[in-house]
């Protein structure tokens, strides 16, 4: 990079006003919750739905979207009210605005793609539960402006959803041979290939996501006491 | 015969941790001690074994579609059921409120050490997961009951047997990147793996 670029690109960082649609430190709202904080691997928040609906891609694609929309919107509406709400009943206030928001998914789910509402079942409900969603309100938007709050919840999201994605994609991988339903192996021209019954199973997901915390914290080297 | 049946079922073979992912928070985060996952273990099942019948009282007398014809000919049509998801969490929060109370009353240690915890579990998975079950498996008020206070037994014995085998875990030499969550999410797969055998158990 010659130096010329550099400059520049130091000027327009000078020039940028100090709260920048996405300054500094609204990128790393987003980016954080990705890999150094993420929910999942190190906070340990919402392991439950984690878990369940990660036998295959698709249903697990459908969950994060589900996701990351409720815990956006509830992330903004709770900062919008965040001086409203008597701190007595937060609890009871953060949870309606979960469920009516999670009730707007599965109702949305259950119009336009019934088969996987079949699918998800009870899970969907579960997303109110998802300690992610709690967690970020109490510990963010009940504290911070709404697009702070908005920018948050998409990091979060997206770091729930990622984790979520690779541990569906090695137990579809081994459990069924397949990617969002392809046979990857036959097409690879490997017939048979061995499928392991106990990831399909629960225990599976326990494992898969034991390595894969293990690995994400080599890297980081988080190290819990 | 059933009921014992169903029972025995919603304890080992469809345990609310091992074959649902249930609870999975607060079952990581307060499996350090024993004596802690004992206080938190009756809790749930307290919980559990109000929260189910009467959520199922409530879908059956009010959310159901037709549950309101008991009101008149003309309430014969409505359905609720999009009301659903608000209504069980208010009833189990309301639940939970209650429990913090009674523990707060008459054992001020047990609340010290539950914390946070304790009001958490308004949002413990398997709390209302239990409920959602109940309603997706059409069971009447007793298979509810025995269902709810089933399904607490089993996330009672996972977390008191993880917290368990956390304590002497604490003396064994386990590599930095695994510390914490990652062994314990290996050694709750494990656990999963023991209680798979209970399955084909019938009574």
């Amino acid at each position: 990079m010659s130096t010329e670029t550099v400059e520049k690109e130091n000027q327009e960082v000078l020039q940028a006003p100090s709260e920048d649609l996405l300054s500094k430190r609204r990128k790393r709202l987003i980016t954080d919750p990705l890999n150094e904080d993420n929910p999942i691997t190190v906070q340990v928040l919402g392991i439950c739905s984690a878990l369940a609906i990660t036998v295959q891609m698709e249903p697990t694609l459908i969950m994060s979207i589900a996701v990351v929309f409720v815990i956006v919107f509830a992330n903004l509406i709770i900062s919008l009210l965040r001086n409203l709400i008597p701190n007595r009943v937060r609890i009871i206030v953060q949870l309606a605005v979960i469920a009516t928001l999670v009730t707007l998914v599965s109702e949305v789910l259950k119009a336009y793609s019934y088969e996987m509402y079949k699918i998800l079942g009870a899970f969907v409900g579960l997303i109110i539960t998802n300690c992610i969603v709690m967690g970020r309100l109490e510990a963010f938007a009940m504290g911070n402006k709404p697009y702070d709050s908005l920018l948050d919840g998409l990091g979060s999201g997206f770091g729930y959803a990622w984790i979520i994605l690779v541990v569906a994609f090695f137990r579809e991988l081994f459990g069924s041979a397949s990617i969002f339903g392809f046979d990857v192996f036959a097409m690879a021209g490997i017939n048979n290939f061995p499928t392991n019954g106990l990831m399909v199973d629960s225990i599976g997901a326990f494992m898969v996501l034991g390595i894969l915390i293990w690995v994400q914290r080599s890297k980081t080297g988080y190290v819990e006491h | 015969m059933d009921l014992i049946s169903l029972g025995i079922k919603s304890i080992f073979i469809e345990n609310m941790i091992f074959a649902y992912f249930l609870g999975m928070c607060s079952f990581l985060a307060v499996s350090k001690k024993v004596s802690t996952a004992i206080g938190l273990g009756a809790a749930v099942i307290f919980v559990l074994t109000i929260t189910v019948p009467v959520n199922w009282l409530l879908q059956e007398y009010i959310l159901r579609e037709g549950a309101l014809a008991w009101l008149g000919p003309s309430f014969a049509e409505v359905n609720l059921e999009f009301l659903q998801f608000i209504m069980f969490i208010a009833i189990i929060a309301a639940m939970v409120q209650l429990v913090e109370m009674i523990i707060e009353k008459f054992s001020p240690a047990l609340y010290g050490s539950l914390g946070i915890f304790l009001p958490l579990i308004a949002v413990n998975c398997a709390i209302l997961g239990s409920s959602l079950f109940m309603v997706q498996r059409d069971y009447v008020l007793s298979e509810a009951t025995v269902f709810g206070f089933g399904s607490g037994i089993g996330w009672m014995l996972a977390i008191v047997a993880l917290a368990a085998i956390r304590e002497k875990l604490k003396y064994s030499n386990v590599p930095d990147g695994l510390k914490g969550l990652g062994i314990t999410m290996l050694i709750t797969g494990l656990m999963g793996i023991a209680f798979k055998s209970f399955i084909g158990i019938a009574i």
